[in-house]
């Protein structure tokens, strides 16, 4: 697979291209191999993402970077199994995906959470969906939320906690079950910058702490950089990949990393693929 | 948590919940009173206030055993709009195929007056409970179904896309997630639903009962005996105003966590 870029944004120096060398293919993880998405409406078929090739490793995190409307969130879903990709086939874990398979936890913009259950009850909800026991979760659903700093708010109702408060415990819904994969849609997008920081330092601890795969849509291109093992750059509509970087920065990362030098010619380097397409909104 | 504490203790200083509206009541009768002297309006067009009351007090039990079958007719067709109007609003809000066929039939239904198709009911189901029964359910179903069909289709795509990636069936999240949604609206719908379904049961009686509430108005208003039609008057108020807030209790109940109850909720905590 060769990224498309425009010749004057070649990445320089010790920056490089991630390419297939760097993915090891295989069974685990998740390979999408010719996907694309049109929707069909009135005024004819809208193309969404146009076919896509590249693959997610087993504990890798993966960031993806966009315009509005790029097709993000419908790759989000297309990997979730709520929908049918147009053409192309999504493996997960070398298994095709045609139906919600459950092996994910998803995090939204937004919370979600449920306002008439407590908190705890929000988060045993896919031991809910999923029929499984839930007195064997139940441990399981108070220690995640220890992990996260909610220990002694199980028992309150969503709109008592603080918007960050919210989207932890949105986080620990998407671990309960254990799923291989996270999808994460803008998570902080709704946070303030000072509880964002600290989210993505926390969230960072929890991937490495979980070893989950996780997949992140964003629009902040520094979050990008600090949170991704490789991130992937994506086109305006109908969304295409415009490249694929590698970030190199050693883990466990604090905030002080953001004035590294290979940090900054990071966020440099991606923000011309925004500023030669238009803004980044 | 200082702040709902005093407002909770200023409420109960003036019970706010009741004592307002009565408070103003009273200034209405007083204006009323009031009215009927300073123009001398004559007996046989409205009423002293007194007479209401003295009829009342007199009449009360002919009164209450007569607003008895008007209850059970507005309880029985406001129970039949909500047994038939949220799963239809489930249907409508569900499937965009039967809410391209039913929904603007059932608008258009609204548009005919009850009133005037009342005595086909009286020609049906003779002069018994029935054709009551059928008038509140007619007048309250409605309000059920639009406020129902609202709230159903409020919900957010994305709760509900992640549920269903969570691999819930249907109805696990349709239980879990779109009907509890659902609730805010269907209890609003079903507030206006109570009352309305007073002004049918009391719609049905006019045009062909010989029992209720209504009946003793047609009656009164055929021999000029107003105070009895007034005081028929405050007594199906009073009816209106009792069910609505059994209706509201039982909404209190069941959603305790809605943002409208949550000033309840700090103060019980």
């Amino acid at each position: 697979m060769k990224p498309a870029l425009s010749p004057t944004i070649r990445p320089r120096g010790h920056l490089r291209l991630a390419t297939e060398e760097t993915a090891h293919g295989g069974a685990s993880g998740i390979q999408l191999s010719g996907v694309s998405k049109t929707y069909r409406s009135r005024e004819g078929d809208v193309p969404s993402l146009r076919p896509l090739d590249f693959h997610i490793n087993e504990g890798e995190f993966f960031v993806v970077v966009g315009p509005s409307g790029c097709g993000k969130s419908t790759l989000l879903k297309m990997i979730s199994g709520l929908l049918p990709p147009s053409t192309g086939e999504i493996k997960v874990e070398g298994v095709p995906v045609t139906k919600p398979h459950g092996n994910v936890g998803i995090v939204f913009q937004s919370a979600m959470l449920l306002p008439w259950r407590t908190v705890l009850s929000n988060v045993m909800l896919p031991i809910d969906m999923k029929r499984l026991p839930r007195d064997k979760y139940l441990p399981r659903a108070r220690e995640l939320l220890k992990t996260v700093g909610l220990e002694g708010f199980e028992n309150k109702l969503p709109w008592q906690l603080s918007g960050g408060m919210q989207q932890r415990a949105s986080i620990c819904r998407a671990l309960v079950h254990d799923p291989k994969i996270m999808l994460m849609d803008e998570p902080f997008g709704a946070l303030d910058a000072m509880t964002r920081e600290k989210m993505n330092v926390e969230l960072q601890r929890i991937q490495r702490e979980t070893g989950k795969t996780v997949l992140l849509i964003t629009h902040s291109i520094p979050e990008a950089v600090f949170l991704a093992d490789r991130i992937l750059v994506m086109t305006e509509r109908p969304g295409a990949i415009a490249a694929i970087y590698d970030v190199p920065l050693p883990r466990p990362r604090t905030l002080d990393i953001m004035a590294d030098p290979l940090f900054i010619a990071l966020t440099q380097t991606i923000r011309q693929h925004f500023s030669s397409q238009g803004a980044l909104d | 948590m200082a702040e709902p504490a005093v407002m909770a203790k200023g409420s109960r200083l003036l019970n706010a919940a009741w004592i307002r509206p009565f408070l103003f009541l009273v200034l209405i009768v007083a204006a009323w009173d009031l009215s009927i002297r300073l123009f001398h309006i004559p007996a046989y067009q409205i009423p002293a206030p007194v007479d209401v009351v003295k009829v009342l007090w007199t009449d009360w039990p002919e009164l209450l055993s007569q607003s008895w079958p008007t209850t059970y007719a507005t309880i029985a067709g406001f129970l039949l709009s909500a047994l038939f109007g949220i799963p239809a609003a489930m249907l409508i809000a569900g499937s965009k195929t039967v809410e391209s066929y039913v929904y603007p039939l059932l608008v258009f239904s609204q548009s005919i007056p009850k009133v005037a198709i009342a005595p086909l009911f009286v020609v049906w189901f003779g002069f018994g409970i029935l054709p009551k029964v059928i008038c509140a359910f007619l007048l309250g179903f409605f309000p059920v179904v639009v406020s129902a069909v609202q709230g159903f289709k409020s919900v957010d795509p994305d709760m509900v896309d992640l549920a269903r990636a969570m691999q819930g069936s249907r109805t696990n999240v349709f239980l879990a997630i779109n009907l509890p949604h659902a609730m805010p609206a269907i209890f609003s719908g079903l507030k206006v639903s109570i009352t309305l379904a007073v002004v049918g049961a009391v719609v049905g009686e006019f045009v062909g009962s010989n029992s209720g509430i209504g009946y003793v108005m047609q009656r009164s208003i055929g021999t000029f005996d107003l105070p009895t039609m007034f005081a028929a008057l405050v007594i199906l108020a009073l009816l209106g105003v009792i069910l609505f807030w059994v209706v509201d209790r039982i909404e209190r109940l069941v959603i305790p966590w809605h943002s409208s109850q949550r000033a309840d909720i700090v103060i019980a905590a």
